[in-house]
Parts: structure tokens; sequence; C-alpha cells
């Protein structure tokens, strides 16, 4: 009895200085991950993805109860804080609403299982752009928003409105516009000699990765390339006005603008102009600590990522410059929109009305959508926004006086620039095979673009 | 009530009775789903659009190059598991079983131990672990014998070790359960009979504790061969999801995931689930018919 009492004791102390020992150990809490976003274009966070579900609840509690979904901590702050408004605004129309933050896989997961099942889904949810085609599938479950967007509609980017529509309704609500644009590390490129206001064309940006790899002797590089996302692709398509998708929805990859950029990218991973992105992108903790560390000094990424630099890399004010991307030709657009997040409202809600007004006004009004740029960072979908100058000047605001430069002023440059990538039902099978397959194979073991493309194409043709 | 007393001692009908519960639960949470799987693999099923598309769903197995690559990887992952869950825990046991070792307990605790964590909670270790940056502890270990840091969970062999280390930590302990209660059941009087006519312990363990295992060896094989091919959780949380460059963690599960929650598709997942069936059923069945457990006992 003694002995097995003895060894029972040995047996927690062994499993208690493991976990120890494993909490010591300095890894970044999201491990390799190599391609575990396979989101076409997430506009998670990687943070909130780490961190347990949060419950909170908003309201008074007389008021009409809601529930709702989010993945990122940061969306249902927002909420909360416009609920409060509503509440003020509207004492005959009280919510209550509880929101609830899931992992991001997790939410989507569970909303697709209450979707399928037809109940159990919450009256309003957010869905990431990538998985929103799979919720658009057979007969949509969630109360189309045509009239409440309506009263909003003039002054909001319509190309964000369709990318959450089918057959004429519109289904989601979007927080931005995701215009990308191109993330300097002035401090460094100074050092060097190099002026980013220079880089016109992919040309002189490779020019300026020379440049840099001959100044700084290998151990600063220009970029990193992508293994597991495909915003330079979604970048080189908008820039040559093609799409990896044809007028109908089927897949069509073998196009030129993703040749010429994957081969360019190899190009400078040969040179040793750029690295791949550790954890497959530049949005994941790996990423963050390699900008941080200052080991690459320029990267192409939607407005959101801003909330990154402020969240993560707080010591690096003053040093990140915002500018029009590089082009492949002078003359081509130099932005697309990247990423997002539909808000919808279920069907399965017996309050689904109330849900789509509070929703619409509280995403699209001129105040929500002020408030979707200061509290979140986002270049908001309503455009007059972008040019009230108590706004976009506002010496207090955080993003503002982060960057070396104004993000309105690029913004308002690339304005009439901003290319759209359609997506469809087959979109997320496609950026799989590109995350999982072809910019692995084409990056990690110096494949031929041509015959991954080709090879590529054949499996999402028969999945087509 | 006396109607009731009548029935539940009547010799007839207790039987059935008493069978009821077991025959109820297993109607509605096994066969009924089985047929509805079933029915499902032939249908396209979306919100509010259930259509017949007889063997559609099939003939699109046939040529996805995704689900062949799911099949191998859970085929080699079991053929692996086999190999390195069967004969290790079967020596271990008998070491377990015989006088040289000291602290028995102990080790039995030990080897047992991660049977009793989440999955969740390893799975989510062994990333950091199996982590591509430089400090990570496998890295940091081949460092020791100046091997470079090795981005572990990006290529299949390596990924493999690692897969199969969170196999062998976990279900080893457990084998080595069943072995040793199989080797309790051995007399032994076989033992000191065979001592008598001058056996060493080799001789012992190979011509009277593995024919006498045999339906321990049976029964951990056959629910190894399951095991093997219905893995999932494992690579899920080592690749922190279900996607791993170039599909070198996806399984038969894990494809069957993907395509009813994350895609939509559960129609397709459902054809995806009886092929595992199937398969699973006829390995099974063919081993089973090899090991004799068919035959009819003492013939």
């Amino acid at each position: 009895m003694k002995r097995n009492l003895f060894s029972l004791l040995l047996c927690f102390v062994l499993a208690a200085s493991l976990l120890i020992g494993c909490s010591s150990d300095k890894t970044p809490a999201t491990g390799t991950g190599s391609a575990s976003q396979d989101q076409e274009t997430s506009e998670t966070g990687t943070q909130e993805e780490a961190t347990a579900e949060a419950i909170t609840t908003a309201g008074p509690e007389d008021g009409t109860h809601l529930e709702m979904w989010t993945f990122v901590e940061l969306h249902s702050d927002f909420y909360a804080e416009m609920l409060e408004q509503w509440n003020k605004d509207n004492p005959d129309k009280q919510l209550n609403i509880t929101f609830t933050t899931y992992p991001y896989a997790d939410m989507h997961n569970k909303l697709m299982l209450a979707i399928q099942s037809g109940s159990g889904a919450p009256d309003l949810c957010d869905i990431e752009i990538g998985q929103f085609p799979n919720f658009l599938q057979g007969e949509v479950q969630f109360r189309p928003l045509n009239d409440v967007i309506e009263p909003y509609k003039k002054d909001i980017v319509q190309s964000r409105l369709d990318l959450y529509s089918k057959d004429g309704n519109y289904y989601g609500i979007d927080f931005h516009v995701g215009a990308t644009v191109m993330f300097y590390n002035t401090k460094i490129l100074n050092q060097y000699g190099i002026d980013y206001t220079k880089i016109k064309t992919w040309d002189d940006f490779t020019a300026a990765g020379e440049q840099l790899k001959e100044a700084g002797g290998g151990k600063v590089y220009m970029t990193s390339v992508d293994t597991g996302g495909t915003d330079w692709l979604w970048l080189a398509m908008a820039e040559y006005g093609e799409d990896y998708t044809t007028d109908d929805g089927a897949p069509d990859i073998e196009i030129d603008s993703i040749k010429n950029m994957i081969t360019m990218q190899q190009g400078w991973l040969n040179d040793g102009i750029a690295m791949i992105s550790p954890g497959g992108q530049v949005d994941m903790e790996e990423g963050f600590a390699n900008i941080s560390d200052g080991n690459i000094v320029a990267f192409p990424k939607a407005m959101w990522f801003m909330s990154r630099f402020l969240n993560y890399m707080p010591e690096m004010t003053d040093t990140w410059a915002i500018a029009p991307c590089p082009v492949f030709e002078e003359g081509q657009p130099r932005s697309v929109g990247i990423g997002g997040t539909g808000t919808v409202v279920s069907n399965q809600s017996p309050n689904a009305d109330l849900a789509a007004q509070f929703l619409a006004w509280a995403k699209l009004s001129y105040d929500g959508e002020v408030k979707i740029w200061e509290n979140l960072g986002f270049d908001p979908l309503n455009t007059t926004i972008w040019s009230d100058e108590t706004i976009t000047k506002d010496p207090n605001n955080k993003y503002i006086s982060y960057f070396v430069t104004n993000p309105f002023d690029t913004l308002n440059e690339i304005k009439d620039e901003i290319g759209k990538i359609k997506v469809g039902t087959i979109n997320p099978a496609i950026s799989e095979q590109f995350n999982l397959t072809i910019l692995n194979n084409c990056f990690e073991n110096g494949a031929d673009a041509e015959d991954e493309l080709a090879t590529a194409q054949d499996e999402l043709e028969i999945e087509y | 009530m006396e109607k009731l007393k009548k029935l539940l001692y009547s010799q007839k009908a207790a039987p059935y009775i008493l069978v009821l519960p077991f025959i109820l639960s297993f109607a509605f949470f096994w066969i009924y789903p089985l047929f509805s799987t079933v029915k499902m693999s032939f249908q396209s099923i979306l919100p509010g659009e259930v259509e017949w598309i007889g063997l559609k769903n099939y003939s699109k197995l046939l040529k996805d190059t995704a689900f062949h690559t799911a099949i191998r990887n859970s085929f080699e992952y079991m053929i692996w598991t086999l190999v390195l869950l069967i004969p290790f825990p079967m020596i271990y046991a008998c070491f377990m079983d015989s006088r040289l070792v000291k602290l028995k307990g102990l080790y039995k605790a030990l080897l047992y131990l991660p049977a009793l964590t989440s999955v969740v909670v390893a799975g989510t270790i062994f990333r950091l672990m199996f982590s591509e940056m430089e400090g990570s502890q496998m890295n940091q270990f081949i460092s020791w014998f100046g091997l470079e840091p090795i981005k572990w969970l990006k290529v299949k062999s390596t990924s493999y070790f690692a897969l199969l280390t969170i196999a062998c930590w976990r279900w080893t302990g457990v084998n080595m359960l069943y072995f040793l209660a199989g080797l309790k059941n051995i007399d032994s009087g076989l033992y000191e009979s065979a001592e008598i006519d001058g056996a060493n312990g080799l001789k012992k363990f190979i011509y009277i504790t593995m024919p006498l295992l045999k339906p321990t060896t049976i029964y951990v094989l056959t629910i190894s061969v399951y095991a093997g091919l219905a893995m999932f959780l494992e690579s899920f949380m080592l690749w922190n999801g279900n996607s791993s460059p170039n599909n070198i963690g996806l399984t038969i599960v894990g494809y069957l995931y993907r395509r009813g929650i994350e895609k939509n598709q559960l129609g397709y997942a459902s054809a995806v689930g009886l092929v595992l069936l199937v398969i699973a059923l006829s390995i099974n069945v063919i081993q089973l018919f090899m090991n004799g457990t068919f035959k009819k006992e003492g013939k």
C-alpha cells in the first residue's frame, strides 16, 4: 500500500515537472502552424485564437435578448460599445446581447452544424469572408439584409456588399474595405540609404532588395513570401485585372498574374532578397516576431494589419510607413481589397428584424463607421469618412500617431485603384490548393510554378 | 399489476424485456445512423435542398486525390502503429510479469499515465516540442548532435515520427495492460514444467507465452487496426487544425470532417465515412478469419 502511494506521488511530481518545463519554454504559443490557417485572407486575430472563449453580456436585462458569436474579441467589444449607444437612442427597442468569442475554426464549424441541423444558431454571427461561400450553398439560412442596408447604401463601397450576396440579396455586412498597401520599415531603409517612395514597380522593389542585401550583409531581407496565404497572389491578380475564378465561378488558376508573382518570388528566394514567412504568413505570432526583430523591411498587407502593429509591436512607433503597392507595369492598379468579416442575421432568430436593424446601424451608420476606424483601425466602408479631416487629421488617434505617414493619404491616393477578387463556392478549395500544396512546393522545394498550377487546376476541376 | 408481474416472471418474455434497453439504444444510436449515412451518401445535402444524385459522390471519390492521400496516410499510420504498438507492449508486459523488475507499480502507473491525459493538451505540447523554431525542444535536442534545425511538421517522414511518438507515448501503457491481463491467465505450471524440461527464457516466450496470448493479441490487433485508421485528433492537434502542408497529416476521418463540417458537404462526407467503414471492416474480417477466430472451438 505504502509503495503504491509513493509511486503515485512520484508520478505526480514527474507530470508536474514536465508541464512546468514546457511552460517555461520560450517557443511562441502558436507552434509551427505552417498552414494551420487555410482561410483565404483572414482578418482574424491570432491572439484571440489562442485565448479561451470569452462571454460577455451587455444591455438591460429586460431588453430583447440576442445571442452573438464572433471569432475576434475586439469585434465584440466594438458591438458592445455600439449597443450602449443604441439603447440610449432607442428607449422603445432596448437590446440585451450576449457576445461569445470562439476560436476561429471552432466558431465557423459550430455555426455550420447549427445551420445544418436547423437549430442552435445565434441571432447574429460574424463570418470570415473565406468561409462565407460555404454558408451560401443551398437555400441560404440567413435573413436578407437589403431593407436595412438601403438607407446607408449610397455612401458604402458597393463591391464590399456584393461579396456577401446571392441572387440579389445581401446577407452579410462587412467592417472594412481591406485595401492592400505596402508597409515599409523606414528606420532600416534609411539606414541603408534606400528611399521607399521611389519604389514604383516590382523591378524597383527587387533592385532595392539587392541594394539592401549588399548593404546589410544578408542579415536583413527585403520581404518574406507566404507559403500559407494568398495575399501576394490577390495583389498580382488585381494588378493584371485577372481573377482565378471565371464569371461562372469555375476555377482558372493558370493565369499570368499568378505565374509571374510566384516566379518573381522564387527569384527573390534564390537571390537571398526574401525569406519564407515563418508560420506561413505574416499575420501569425511568428510573423509578428519576424517583423519586430527587423528581419524584413517591407510587406504588402491590407489596412487592417495596422491594428496588429499596435497590438503586437507597440514599441515600433514612427518606424513604419504606408505606401501604395508596387506594380508589374506602371499604370496598373495598385491595391486590392483583402479580408473581411460579413456579419449575418440567422433565419432561426425569433427577433431577426430587430437584430438586422441593430446590425446595419452598428456597422453602416456614420457613427458606427467612425468607431470602426477609431477602435479597430479598419478602413471603413463609408468613403466620406476618408476625406473628413476632423477624423483623418486627428492627432490624438492612436493609428495616425503610430505611423510615419498618414494612412488616409495613401487610401485616398489609391481610392479608385482598389481591385476586387470574386469569392465564390470554389474559393475555399482554391485557397486550400495554394496554401497547402502549391506555395509550399514552389517556395520550400523549388518546384516549377507552371507544373504545380496545372496539377492543381486538374484537381479543382474535379471539385468544381 | 398482476399482468405486469406475470409478464416479468414469464420465462419466454423476460429475456426480451431485459435485453430491450440495449436493443433500443442500439437501434437508435447505431442502426438508424448507419442506414441514414448510407442514404445520405447517395444524396447532395444542402440546407433546404436535398437531392438524390445516385453514385456521383462515389465516382467523385475515385478521382479525388486528396482523399487518396488521406487513405494512404491513414493506412501507413495504421501499419506503423501495429508494428510499434503490439510487439513492444507485449515484451514490456512480460518484463512486468517477471520477478526481475523492481517497482512494477511505478512503471505501470507511469506507462499508463499518458492514456489519462487529454489528447488536446498532449497534442499541443507535442506541437510545441516539434515546432520548426530553433528553440523548440526537438531542435535543441538534435543540435546536441550537431544537426541543423528541422522543419519537423512540414516534411512527411519527420511529421510521422512526431505522430508515432504521440501514439507510442499514449498507447504503450494501455496495450501493455491488456497483455498483462492475458499473462495472468497463463497457468504458471506450464512454465515450471518447461523449466524442468530445460527450456530457457526465449523458448518459454516463443512456445508458451506467445501462443497463449493469442486471444489478447487478436483483440489488440483488431482495435489497433480500427484506431489507426480512425485517427484524427492527434493530427488535428499537431497541426493546430485540419490542414497540413501538402496534406501530410490528412487522415480519412480528417477528410470526412473537412468535407462534412468545414465545407458543408454532408452527403460526400457520408460516402467518405462508409469507405472507411468498409476498409476497416474488411481488414478486420480478413485478419480474424486468418487467425481462426471464426472456426468453431475445439475441433
